[in-house]
C-alpha cells in the first residue's frame, strides 16, 4: 500500500513536472493557450468539487462564486487598490473560504436539499451583488487590465505557473482522499450515523469539505483573472457553476484524476462543437441533459469506469496477522459505566423512563427485554444519538451525558447498530482502520502502517483477515456483522455496546457469536449486550437488566433474573 | 396606510403563487423524499405554452389553457419516467443532481427554441381591476389569489376525501407497506409527479401576466418557493402555502422600503434567518434518524 503511493508520487511528480516544462516552453497561439489556461483554472475549481462531493458527499451547486470571489479580489486588489498579486490571491482564497465555511454553518446540519437550495441562492446573490453594486465591483462592465505577479508576466510564463498550482492542488487533493480526514470524509459520504459512532465528528468533517472547496474555488478564481486580465460577473453565473458540477460528474468525482478529464474534456469538446454556441441554449440544454445521462449510466464518471479496470490486485499479504490485544482504559474503579434516571420522551411517548443500571468493570451485562421496552433508545441515548430527556450517563468516571456521539466514543464507547451501518464503499481493512484511528487509541501507534496492522487482527480476530480487500457489499449479512464487531473492537474501546448481534444470524452463526463473545470477554473488555436470544444472553451475561414499556422492571444476577415473576410475566404474558 | 394595504395586496398575489410552486415541491417531496429542483422550470414551460397558444396562435384563453396544462400534465409524466424512475432506488443525492440536470435542459431548451426575449402575455380578464377604497386591486392578483384558495380547497378534498387521496398518502408514509396493500405505489408516484407539474403549470401562467415570460422565471420562482417550504417547515402542506404567502408579502415590502435591485435578496436572507433560528419551521418537528 504505502510503496504503491510512493511509486505514485513519484509518477505524479514527474507528470506534473512535465506538463509545466510544456507549457513554459512549447509556444503555442494565443486561442490555444486561452484554452489551456481556463482548463487549469477550472480544474482547481473541479478539485473542489471532487473533495465535497466525491469524498464527503455534499453538494456545492455555487462553486462559480467562490471562483468569482478570488477572481474579483484578484481583479479588484490589483486594479483599484493596486495590490501585489499574491496577496489579492490570498485574500480571494481567505474570503471564499470563509464564505464556505459560513455557508456549511448555517446548512451543513440539515442535510442535502437544504445546502442545495442554499448554494443556488447564495450563488445567485453573488451575481445580482456582481452585477448592481457598480461601485466596488464595476457592475455589467467588468474589470479589465488585471495584474500578474512579478516575474510571470508573459501570457507563457502565467501558463506555466497556472499548471504548476494545478498539479499541486491536484496532488493535495489526491493524498487527502487517503489521509485520516480524507477517510473521515469518505465515512460520512457512506453512513453518518456510523462515522459518529466511530468518534468521527461528522458536523466537522463536512464543514471543512465545504470550506476547502470553496477555498479552491477561490484560488482557481484568482488565477483566472491573471491569466484572463478581464473578468465581468456573466463569467460565474449559475450556469458556470452547473457547467464545474458536470465537469466533475462527468469524470468521475471520486478522484482528482477524473476531475481533471471532465474539465479537460468538457473544455474542448465545445471547442470542437463551436456551431452548437449560434443557437443560445442548445449548448446547455446538452450540458442538462448529459447531466442526468451521466448519473443514470456513469454514476462513477469516466475515470471511475476505467479505473476499476486499471486498478491493481492487491499484493496478497506477506506477514500473518498479529493477534489482537485488548487493553481498555481502567481509572481502577469497580464500576465502569452508571447509567441514572435515564429518561427519553418523544413528544408524549416515554419511550425510556428513569431507566437507571450499573456495569461493571470486565462483565458482560445484557440489557433485555420484549419488543418496544427500550433497550435501543436506552442505548441510542447512551451512545448519544438521541439527547437524554433527564438522566446522566458516566463512562468510566467521566460524565458523558452533554457530549456529542463523536466524543462519546473517544471517551471510549464503541458500538455496533442493530440494522448494519458499515461504510459499504470501502474494503473490510478500510472500515476497520476507520475504527482503530478512534482518537485516544493508546494501542497505535506510528503511522498508516501501525493502523493497518490493528486493523488485520481485529479482523483475524472475527475470522475475515483473509477477505480484507473486498467491499462490503460482497459480504454475506453474518459476516457484515463481524466486521462491525472488528470496527469496533479495533478501536480498543473501555465499553463495548452490542444492539442485537445475534439478529438474523443462523444457528451455526449464533455459536460463533457466543464463542467470540467468551473471547472478547476473556480479555478483559466490559460488554453491554442487547439481544432477544435468550440461550445467548444466559450464556454469555453475568448480569441482566429487564426493561418493559420503558422503565426497569428487574435488575442482578442473569440466573436469580430469569427467576424473577415480573420478568416471567413480561416475556410469556400475565398467566 | 393607503400604501401600506396596497403593497399587502401585491404581497398576497404574489405570495399565492409561490404557495402553489411551494405546493408542487412538497407534494413531490413527500411521495419521493426528493427535492425536485426542476418544479420552477414546470411554471415557466406552462407561460411559453400560454404565450405559444394564447398569443402566437391566437386561440381563445381558456383553450390554451387547457392545452398548456395537458403539455404540462404529459411533461409530469415524462419527468418521472426520464429523470427519476431510473434513480429511483439511488440515494437522493444521484436523484437531486438529475433533476438539476433537467431544470438545465428544459430552461435552455425553451430558450434555444424560443429566444432571449421575454415575451408578454395578457391577463385573463379585459378589465385591468378596481378601486376598492384606499386599494387597488388589480384583477390579475385576484384570480391568482382567488385560483389559489379554490387548489388548496381542491387539494384538501383529494387528500383527506378519496380513495386517491388515501392511496397517495399512504404511498408517501410508507412505500414498501403500500405496495403489500396492493396500493400501484409507481402509477402513484407518477400521478404525484403529473399534478406537481399542473400545480405548479397554473401558478406560472398565472404569474405570467404580472411578470415578463422569461427562461429565468422559473429558478426565480422556485428560489422563493423553496424559502417558502422551509419557513413552514419542510414537508409540510399547510406550511408552505403559508410560508409562500409570508415570502411574498416580505419581498414586496422590501423592495419598496429598502431596495428595488436587491428585491430578490430578501426571500434569502429570510431563508438563511431561518435556517440558523428555526430550521424545523413555524410547523415542522424534529425527527431523528432511528439507529
Amino acid at each position: 500500500m504505502m510503496r504503491g503511493s510512493r511509486l505514485g508520487s513519484r509518477f505524479y511528480a514527474l507528470a506534473a513536472m512535465a506538463a509545466v516544462g510544456l507549457a513554459a516552453t512549447v509556444k503555442t497561439d494565443a486561442y490555444v493557450a486561452n484554452i489551456l489556461m481556463q482548463a487549469a483554472t477550472y480544474a482547481i475549481a473541479v478539485f473542489g468539487l471532487s473533495i465535497v462531493l466525491g469524498l464527503c458527499g455534499q453538494i456545492n451547486l455555487a462553486q462559480a462564486a467562490f471562483f468569482a470571489i478570488g477572481a474579483y479580489s484578484v481583479a479588484l486588489g490589483t486594479v483599484d487598490y493596486h495590490l501585489p498579486f499574491w496577496p489579492c490571491l490570498i485574500l480571494g482564497m481567505a474570503v471564499a473560504f470563509a464564505a464556505g465555511a459560513g455557508l456549511g454553518l448555517s446548512t451543513l446540519r440539515l442535510g442535502g436539499h437544504y445546502l442545495a437550495m442554499v448554494t443556488i441562492s447564495f450563488q445567485q446573490i453573488l451575481t445580482v451583488v456582481l452585477i448592481n453594486a457598480i461601485g466596488v465591483t464595476h457592475g455589467p462592465d467588468g474589470v479589465g487590465s488585471i495584474g500578474r505577479p512579478a516575474g510571470f508576466a508573459s501570457s507563457q510564463s502565467f501558463l506555466a505557473l497556472a499548471v504548476a498550482i494545478m498539479a499541486a492542488s491536484g496532488y493535495f487533493v489526491w493524498r487527502l482522499s487517503h489521509s485520516r480526514l480524507g477517510r473521515a470524509m469518505r465515512a460520512v459520504r457512506d453512513n453518518e450515523l456510523a462515522a459518529s459512532a466511530v468518534g468521527i465528528d461528522v458536523f466537522g468533517a463536512k464543514w471543512l469539505a465545504f470550506a476547502l472547496c470553496a477555498l479552491l474555488g477561490g484560488l482557481g478564481g484568482g488565477l483566472f483573472a491573471g491569466g484572463f486580465s478581464y473578468v465581468s460577473p456573466d463569467q460565474f453565473a449559475f450556469s458556470d457553476s452547473i457547467v464545474l458540477l458536470t465537469m466533475a460528474l462527468l469524470g468521475g468525482v471520486a478522484s482528482p484524476v477524473g476531475s481533471a478529464i471532465g474539465t479537460g474534456l468538457l473544455i474542448l469538446i465545445p471547442e470542437w462543437l463551436r456551431f452548437l454556441k449560434s443557437v443560445p441554449g442548445l449548448y446547455l440544454a446538452i450540458y442538462g441533459a448529459a447531466v442526468i445521462l451521466i448519473v443514470i449510466f456513469m454514476p462513477d464518471g469516466i475515470w471511475g469506469f476505467v479505473g476499476r479496470l486499471l486498478r491493481p490486485r492487491p499484493r496478497e499479504a506477506t506477514e500473518p496477522a498479529e493477534p489482537l490485544v485488548l487493553r481498555p482504559a481502567d481509572s481502577g474503579a469497580d464500576i465502569v459505566m452508571e447509567v441514572a434516571g435515564l429518561s427519553k420522551h418523544f413528544g408524549g411517548l416515554k419511550a425510556v423512563d428513569g431507566v437507571g443500571f450499573t456495569v461493571r468493570r470486565g462483565e458482560v451485562h445484557a440489557l433485555i427485554g420484549p419488543n418496544g421496552s427500550g433497550k435501543t433508545t436506552t442505548l441510542n441515548v447512551v451512545t448519544g444519538l438521541y439527547r437524554a430527556t433527564r438522566g446522566a450517563v458516566i463512562v468510566d468516571g467521566v460524565d458523558v451525558t452533554a457530549l456529542a456521539p463523536h466524543k462519546r466514543c473517544i471517551a471510549g464507547l464503541a458500538r455496533t447498530f442493530q440494522n448494519i451501518r458499515l461504510f459499504r464503499s470501502m474494503s473490510a481493512l478500510e472500515n476497520v482502520v476507520i475504527g482503530a484511528e478512534r482518537e485516544g487509541n493508546a494501542l497505535v501507534t506510528g503511522g498508516h502502517d501501525a493502523l493497518e496492522r490493528r486493523a488485520r487482527s481485529a479482523l483475524a480476530f472475527v475470522g475475515l483477515d483473509a477477505r480484507r480487500h473486498e467491499t462490503i457489499p460482497s459480504f454475506s449479512y453474518g459476516h457484515q456483522r463481524l466486521i462491525e464487531i472488528a470496527r469496533a473492537l479495533a478501536a480498543n474501546p473501555t465499553v463495548l455496546l452490542l444492539d442485537e448481534p445475534a439478529a438474523g444470524l443462523n444457528s451455526s452463526e449464533k455459536k460463533a457469536l457466543h464463542d467470540l463473545l467468551d473471547r472478547i470477554a476473556a480479555q478483559g473488555l466490559t460488554i453491554l449486550i442487547i439481544d432477544h436470544d435468550m440461550t445467548l444472553i444466559a450464556g454469555v451475561a453475568k448480569r441482566l437488566t429487564v426493561l418493559n414499556f420503558g422503565k426497569r422492571i428487574a435488575d442482578g444476577e442473569t440466573a436469580d433474573v430469569l427467576r424473577e415473576p415480573d420478568v416471567v410475566t413480561a416475556y410469556l404474558g400475565a398467566s | 396606510m393607503e400604501f401600506f394595504l396596497q403593497l399587502l395586496f401585491n404581497g398576497i398575489g404574489i405570495g399565492a403563487v409561490y404557495a402553489l410552486v411551494a405546493l408542487g415541491f412538497v407534494l413531490i417531496f413527500r411521495a419521493t423524499s426528493v427535492v425536485n429542483f426542476a418544479q420552477g422550470e414546470f411554471s415557466m414551460v406552462a407561460a411559453y405554452l400560454m404565450v405559444v397558444f394564447a398569443v402566437d396562435l391566437d386561440l381563445p384563453y381558456w383553450l390554451a389553457f387547457g392545452i398548456a396544462l395537458g403539455g404540462m400534465a404529459l411533461l409530469g409524466a415524462i419527468f418521472n419516467l426520464l429523470v427519476y424512475y431510473p434513480l429511483r432506488n439511488r440515494s437522493y443525492l444521484p436523484v437531486l443532481i438529475s433533476t438539476i440536470g433537467a431544470s438545465i435542459f428544459l430552461s435552455n431548451s425553451v430558450l434555444a427554441l424560443y429566444g432571449p426575449q421575454p415575451q408578454v402575455l395578457p391577463g385573463w380578464l379585459d378589465i385591468p381591476g378596481f378601486q376598492l377604497g384606499p386599494v387597488y386591486l388589480d384583477s390579475q392578483y385576484l384570480i391568482i389569489i382567488g385560483v389559489t384558495l379554490a387548489l388548496v380547497a381542491f387539494q384538501y378534498w383529494l387528500f383527506e376525501r378519496t380513495l386517491l387521496g388515501k392511496k397517495l398518502q399512504a404511498t408517501s408514509q410508507d412505500k414498501e407497506m403500500a405496495a403489500l396493500l396492493g396500493i400501484p405505489v409507481a402509477l402513484m408516484i407518477m400521478f404525484t409527479f403529473v399534478y406537481s407539474a399542473v400545480l405548479g403549470g397554473i401558478a406560472g401562467i398565472l404569474v405570467a401576466p404580472v411578470l415578463f415570460v422569461s427562461i429565468q422565471m422559473g429558478s426565480t420562482i422556485a428560489l422563493k418557493a423553496f424559502a417558502a417550504t422551509i419557513i413552514g417547515g419542510f414537508g409540510d402542506v399547510a406550511g408552505a402555502i403559508i410560508g409562500g404567502f409570508a415570502i411574498g408579502v416580505i419581498e414586496t415590502f422590501g423592495a419598496a422600503y429598502i431596495s428595488v435591485p436587491f428585491k430578490d435578496a430578501f426571500a434569502f436572507l429570510v431563508l438563511i434567518l431561518f435556517l440558523v433560528l428555526r430550521p424545523q419551521g413555524i410547523f415542522g418537528e424534529r425527527v431523528a434518524e432511528k439507529a
